[in-house]
């Protein structure tokens, strides 16, 4: 059985990919997909303290995340496009029009 | 002492006034406006005169609280009203003159556009100076005191768009001020000592300690103080200095405030406050000396003056002397009798002055009139009445009183009558001298070719039905009947007002239980030997020095008019100073004003609220504007590198975690 650490060090190492993506990449598309590397960082660790202590909330938590990261990703997906349609760009640095 | 519910309704009817005025008065017509203005004196006056008809020596003085103030502990002050012989003639003094004069103002006032404004701070100034004289504490006196110096400010001030209006107005409070000061410090010596403000607990305190004879004690500072406060109220030397430029305000409020009411609030206090004075011999000296020497001292001043207005100014500064004399020597009555009539002739001489500048187009400068006898007759004669006995000529109001001060003063000292004397004197020079300057000889006005103009203007073609044309320009003409109405009835008063009152010595008898318990002084020794012939003696003398003083100014002013100007070049520089009031304003200029500004401009402003207080909050702020521009940078706007500094966040947060968790 692998143990309960070798879980966690790969959701640890999956988060802060995810976070490092987040920081470092224009391109929004990328970005939203660091976002959702985060999201299954942290769902791994879930899953793993949940096989861990024979708990089932981790994993109901789990499916939650699933949910909310689907319906994000509809949206956040829909925006996309939308911003592409206007600005014909993904780069973030220039979606700043809101920008003070 | 009989408690009477009406006594506040007299003060507060004037204050309904300038509130409704105050308030509504801008969309109000002329009409509603003065309506309300005359109403309310009026019902004040009404009222007066009601309170007098109730009025019987038997059961004064009368009390009315109206309200609690301040209660702290053993010390109490309420809001009441008191009603004794002294107040009733201030009462009937302020709303009668008051009234009269209020007439007299919608006349004057008419064409001004602030006419609302006007009338709404003449019946505020009605509301304190009533408050003032109806006191039952010298806390409820002080807020009238405060008050009337507030409406003074704002009358003379009137006409703020003028610089020198302004100015006047902020003197006027400033010197106010300096008196206000030493009368506070002896409302804080009575409570420290006597525990009360009120008038009969603080009296009969001080009727229970000796009198001060050796030496200066408690009583002595009180009396002293308070004749400071008593010296700026009623522009007395040293805090004389306001009262002439005060001049700027409108004329009625000169006749009113400067010269009939207000001005002789300190001589009432002084009066009312017999009590203390008689106790301390020493201040009472000081009342005496000081008022002696103003009196001489502005009617000197009065001489050389040109502004027919400031004749008048120094002229009532110098009467407020006589006063003052008479307080001194313990002549309270007396002192109270002259600041009646002096109300009705002054205020007479002012409104008639009033007349005579709104009949020539608002020139003051005496040397442009003449002659107006002819134009103005109803203001000459009025006037002539008035000059009659402000110059003491028997048996007009003036005559007695000053008769009766100046028997007093000599019962203390000759030389208090003496001085007193030759300021009669004076006092009939200039007033006639006034008299001729501005309605005698030939109009000197308008004409531009000036000594040359001999061509009398026709007087046929202008005159009483012609009013509608304006100021500035045409002939000088007679003022409207709504402002010679009351210097009739004032006419009327100057004549008669003393020779009631003063005959048979009415006047101190009916005052005496105000005033009773001043056995050692001067005061009311045995009425009746009073009329022994030295007093007739002194009489005539006093009557001689008018009369010397009116052949004079005739001399000078109607047979040689080209005298004066010779006379006044051979005297030089005594002629100079007088005519430059001594230089006192420029002396005080030099050495409390200047200072003043210096050390302000210096120390307090550069110094202290540039250098501290101004520097304390600039360089806190700065130092926090300094402080945030670093730490704005972590507010870039750049969403990602908000995403990092959370990151961060979160990584210090964890590693602290762990780090507490390995230990």
């Amino acid at each position: 059985m692998v143990p309960l650490s070798y879980y966690l060090l790969l959701s640890g190492i999956l988060f802060v990919c995810g976070v490092l993506g987040f920081l470092i990449k224009r391109n929004i598309i990328t970005i939203f997909m660091s976002i959702e590397l985060m999201l299954n960082g942290v769902n791994l660790s879930f899953v793993a303290f949940a096989a861990h202590w024979h708990a089932l909330s981790g994993q109901v938590f789990v499916f939650f995340v699933m949910v909310v990261a689907a319906a994000e990703a509809a949206v956040g997906l829909a925006i996309i496009i939308a911003v592409y349609r206007t600005r014909e760009t993904l780069n973030v640095d220039q979606v700043n029009l809101l920008k003070l | 002492m009989t408690p009477n519910p009406y006594l506040w309704v007299v003060p507060i009817l004037p204050l309904a006034g300038a509130a409704i005025n105050g308030l509504l008065g801008r969309r109000s017509s002329k009409k509603a406006i003065s309506t309300v203005a005359l109403v309310f004196c009026g019902a004040a006056f009404a009222m007066a005169l009601y309170l007098a008809a109730g009025f019987s020596s038997a059961s004064a003085p009368y009390s009315f609280d109206l309200a609690h103030w301040i209660r702290s502990g053993n010390f109490q002050v309420d809001f009441s009203f008191y009603l004794d012989q002294l107040s009733l003639v201030m009462l009937l003094v302020v709303t009668g003159v008051g009234f009269l004069i209020h007439i007299y103002s919608v006349g004057y006032m008419w064409d001004d556009d602030a006419y609302y404004r006007f009338m709404s701070y003449l019946n505020l100034f009605m509301f304190f100076m009533l408050t003032l004289v109806l006191a039952k504490n010298y806390l409820v006196m002080f807020i009238g005191w405060e008050g009337v110096g507030l409406a003074s400010y704002l009358l003379i001030g009137f006409w703020f768009t003028k610089d020198s209006a302004a100015a006047a107005g902020k003197k006027a409070f400033i010197v106010n001020r300096i008196g206000d000061f030493g009368f506070l410090i002896a409302l804080f010596l009575m409570i420290k000592h006597f525990g009360s403000l009120d008038f009969t607990h603080v009296f009969a305190a001080v009727r229970s300690l000796p009198t001060e004879t050796t030496g200066a004690g408690l009583l002595t500072a009180i009396g002293l103080l308070l004749m400071v406060g008593a010296a700026g109220k009623s522009a007395q030397i040293p805090l004389y200095v306001w009262l002439p430029d005060a001049m700027e305000g409108p004329t009625p409020v000169s006749a009113l405030i400067h010269a009939a009411t207000m001005v002789t609030a300190g001589v009432y206090m002084v009066a009312r406050s017999s009590a203390i004075f008689e106790r301390a011999p020493m201040a009472m000296m000081v009342v005496a000396i000081i008022g002696t020497l103003t009196a001489l001292f502005a009617a000197t001043i009065g001489i050389a003056q040109t502004d027919i207005k400031k004749v008048l100014a120094y002229s009532t500064v110098s009467q407020l002397g006589y006063m003052f004399m008479a307080c001194g020597v313990g002549a309270f009555s007396a002192g109270i009798f002259h600041l009646m009539t002096h109300a009705f002739f002054k205020g007479l001489l002012f409104l008639a002055a009033g007349s005579v500048i709104h009949g020539v187009g608002g020139e003051q400068d005496m040397r442009k009139m003449g002659g107006l006898r002819v134009y103005m007759p109803w203001t000459f004669a009025t006037m002539g009445t008035a000059t009659l006995a402000i110059a003491g000529i028997p048996p007009l109001a003036g005559f007695w009183s000053k008769d009766e001060i100046l028997w007093q003063a000599f019962n203390a000292s000759w030389v208090y009558w003496l001085i007193g004397v030759i300021t009669a004197f004076i006092t009939s020079f200039y007033m006639f001298r006034l008299m001729y300057m501005t309605f005698g000889g030939e109009y000197r006005g308008a004409a531009v070719e000036g000594a040359h103009g001999h061509e009398v203007h026709g007087l046929d073609a202008h005159g009483h039905d012609d009013r509608s044309h304006g100021h500035g320009h045409g002939e000088p003409h007679e003022s409207p009947w709504v402002m010679l109405g009351p210097l009739v009835v004032l006419a009327v008063l100057s004549v008669f007002g003393g020779w009631v009152a003063g005959y048979n010595n009415h006047f101190e008898h009916f005052l005496a239980p105000v005033f009773q318990g001043t056995s050692d002084v001067a005061q009311e020794a045995s009425p009746e030997a009073g009329k022994s012939t030295l007093e007739y003696l002194l009489m005539v003398v006093s009557v001689g020095v008018a009369g010397l003083g009116w052949f004079l100014a005739y001399l000078l002013y109607s047979r040689r008019p080209q005298l004066p100007a010779r006379i006044a070049a051979s005297l030089g520089g005594l002629y100079r100073a007088v005519a430059n009031k001594y230089y006192i304003d420029e002396l005080y200029a030099v050495l409390f004003v200047k200072p003043l500004i210096d050390g302000s401009t210096t120390i307090l402003w550069h110094g202290v609220d540039q250098g501290v207080i101004d520097a304390a909050v600039n360089n806190s702020a700065d130092a926090a504007r300094h402080v945030s521009d670093r730490a704005r940078h972590m507010q870039s706007g750049n969403l990602r590198s908000y995403a990092g500094w959370i990151a961060a966040g979160g990584a210090v947060v964890i590693a602290y975690m762990v780090w507490m968790g390995l230990r």
